[in-house]
């Protein structure tokens, strides 16, 4: 974009990021709509195909998928760890080194958002429904279901000290290693875009690589799988977690768990999520994440009080100790016997994050302006870990107190017992005083964690099909998220979410490849840069 | 009549808001007003601009072409969104109180479908403004 007359007035750029690119020059403007060609029309196509697909052979997709995904986190597992590792590290080295100064946007940026506003949309779009959904499933699982083959690196419960060691595999998965993959992304989008003037949209990130051939074929692969991942993330999630909620419906209010309810959940999510991106970054997605992070934050210090704060705040510092002392062990990928844990879940896990990282990155980017890196760092980092580690603790540690002492049978009857991961929840507030209260609170709690997660990524998906552009026409964000609902209710009604999760995880491959040299393309961006 | 003309523009649409400017200058000379071009962008690079900087460097270039080329007192405003496909209308609202305009003078195309579920930005701006509010339509 070196072409702008009357920039000069503007800062000078670094002659290395200059291009002759125009935003929006590929893209096509049918019937008043702006939009990049051929990523969007590849992407909606190959969407619509992949459902067609799914729907009309549903036992091969099934297999197929059922078989790819355990084939992909056992096979490839020491590519992710280490993939992983890399970027952990790359992300700690980062806070200490002299580039940890460069703000975003330039020295004079002023942040556009306040900490709060800024940390609760990060949380709300990034995490979903994790907490609610794994806080007390994932730590219970790993230290009582398969008869204790789930535990992490194998590790006696019975001996002292070791009792909460599922909360600490709980928290490797939703601690540095995850949160790091969404920092390596987020901040090479917004320093690419921020500072260096190009794009907001996957491609920009490989300019020092691949040089001007991203505004190619290169770009348009790069651009397309990430709406792909993102696209399908969003619907497994969407339509898992209707399910989820129409559990809880069942458990809290008796009604019935038929499809009828889970499409109507789907379409009430979905019309949530369209007021909002209809209302816009501030008035909408803001205020919703706000809303969001209150009633989790209210959620959590009544269980944190009625469940024992003291017990709460000895056991969180006591597996913060043990996650940093067997981190290493955990991020080693070779000769692991727990192999449930760490193919089960681990390297599952990673993928997870990975395919995810598009969205959640690029949505991160987009509301980091006028942070400095070492800021950012800190707080797309270290504070989600701190802060999901304490949930974790928190409801999985007084969850796993009640089953020592021979109580939850709610919760043993969905975890160990049989495998229903959408009951652990209630299962876990039904032993709680004022149930009647708390989980049609939850229930709410559930809802809204889809749709601020549901209304970021329709922006996020409107803006790389829309070639990087984020002022274009409304009626694109409505397409993406009226979308993300129909896919969702097909594949629901039509069998197939599994292979969609399947296929959203396989995507999370070839995505490791893309953040990591992404790791390599942001710290040459911002040597660059002024301090 | 009319003390200060607020002229919302798009600097990647010049072309069709010829009309528009043409009529905002001749209103501006009749009623001896000054005017203000005002431009809504959002903080990520654009098609116009890298950063808000640079595009408010633009606009005030533009309007000093528009003062010079006509003869009037021109000024510019940009405004930084972070949002701007759906703030524009309010971005604009605010810019008329904030410099106290009493004439906005806008270009709108054709009324179509679209329009019976969102208002287009001047109708928008019509409906909510105190100042008097000249919507231009296509020739």
């Amino acid at each position: 974009m070196a072409n702008l007359e009357g920039s000069q007035s503007g800062e000078t750029r670094d002659s290395e990021f200059e291009t002759d690119f125009q935003l929006g020059q590929d893209n096509i403007r049918p019937f008043g709509l702006d939009i990049h060609n051929p990523v969007f029309v590849i992407s909606g196509l190959v969407v619509i195909a992949f459902v067609l697909l799914a729907l009309a052979n549903q036992e091969a997709s099934a297999e197929f998928f059922g078989w790819l995904r355990p084939f992909l986190t056992s096979q490839f597992d020491w590519f992710l760890v280490i993939s992983v590792n890399i970027m952990l590290v790359f992300c700690l080295v980062l806070i200490f080194l002299p580039v940890g100064a460069v703000r975003i946007g330039g020295k004079d940026a002023k942040p556009d958002y306040s900490y709060p506003g800024w940390i609760a949309m990060m949380f709300a779009a990034g995490i979903g429904i994790g907490l609610l959904f794994f806080g007390v499933l994932e730590p219970t699982y790993y230290n009582f279901a398969e008869n204790g083959g789930a535990r992490p690196l194998g590790i006696d419960i019975t001996q002292p000290g070791n009792e909460y060691i599922g909360i600490v595999g709980t928290i490797h998965h939703w601690g540095l290693g995850g949160w790091c993959v969404y920092a390596v992304v987020g901040l090479t989008l917004a320093v690419f875009c921020y500072n260096k003037g190009l794009p907001m949209t996957l491609r920009s990130a490989f300019y020092p690589i691949l040089g001007e051939r991203i505004w190619g074929w290169w770009g348009h692969l790069i651009d397309t799988l990430a709406v792909f991942a993102t696209l399908f993330g969003l619907t497994t999630s969407l339509g898992l977690g209707a399910q989820q909620v129409a559990f809880g419906l069942n458990a809290v209010f008796g009604i019935e768990t038929t499809n009828t309810v889970v499409v109507l959940l789907i379409v009430g999510i979905t019309a949530i999520a369209l007021g909002s991106v209809l209302l816009g970054m501030d008035k909408g997605v803001k205020r919703l994440s706000e809303i969001n992070m209150l009633m989790a934050v209210a959620l959590f210090f009544f269980v944190f009080f009625v469940t024992g704060a003291v017990d709460a705040i000895t056991r969180y510092v006591g597996v913060m100790v043990d996650y940093v002392v067997l981190l290493p062990a955990l991020s080693n990928p070779f000769g692991r016997e727990d192999t449930s844990f760490f193919h089960g879940w681990t390297t599952f896990y990673w993928a997870w994050w990975i395919a995810w990282s598009p969205f959640v990155g690029m949505f991160i980017a987009r509301i980091s302006r006028g942070r400095t890196v070492r800021e950012f760092v800190l707080c797309a980092l270290i504070a989600p870990t701190c802060v999901c580690a304490l949930w974790m603790s928190t409801f999985g540690g007084a969850a796993i107190d009640m089953i020592n002492q021979g109580g939850a049978p709610g919760v043993v009857a969905t975890v160990i017992d049989s495998y229903k991961p959408e009951g652990a929840l209630f299962g876990f507030l039904q032993e709680l005083p004022l149930y009647s209260i708390i989980s049609p609170i939850a229930l709410v709690l559930i809802v809204i964690f889809f749709v601020t997660s549901s209304d970021s990524g329709s922006l996020v998906i409107d803006t790389i099909t829309a070639g990087g552009k984020m002022d274009a026409p409304v009626v694109q964000r409505v397409f993406w998220c009226t979308l993300e609902g129909l896919v969702a209710i097909a594949l629901l009604l039509g069998g197939g979410l599994s292979a969609l999760q399947g296929a959203a995880v396989s995507t999370g491959i070839p995505f490791t490849l893309v953040v990591l040299a992404m790791c390599w393309c942001v710290y040459s961006a911002l040597k660059t840069e002024p301090r | 009549m009319f003390q200060r003309i607020l002229a919302p523009v798009d600097l990647a649409h010049l072309g069709a808001l010829e009309r528009a400017l043409n009529i905002t200058a001749a209103e501006a000379r009749q009623h001896g007003a000054a005017v203000t071009y005002v431009s809504v962008t959002g903080p990520a690079p654009g098609s116009l601009a890298h950063n808000p900087d640079e595009f408010r460097a633009k606009l005030e270039s533009f309007a000093k072409e528009q003062a010079e080329s006509h003869g009037i007192d021109a000024s510019a405003l940009a405004v930084v969104s972070n949002d701007p496909t759906t703030d524009i209308d309010d971005a604009l609202l605010e810019a008329v109180e904030q410099t106290g305009a009493d004439l906005v003078i806008m270009a709108s195309h054709k009324p179509g479908v679209a329009e019976f579920f969102w208002p287009s930005n001047g109708g928008k701006v019509a409906a909510h403004s105190k100042a008097s509010v000249f919507v231009v339509r296509d020739a």
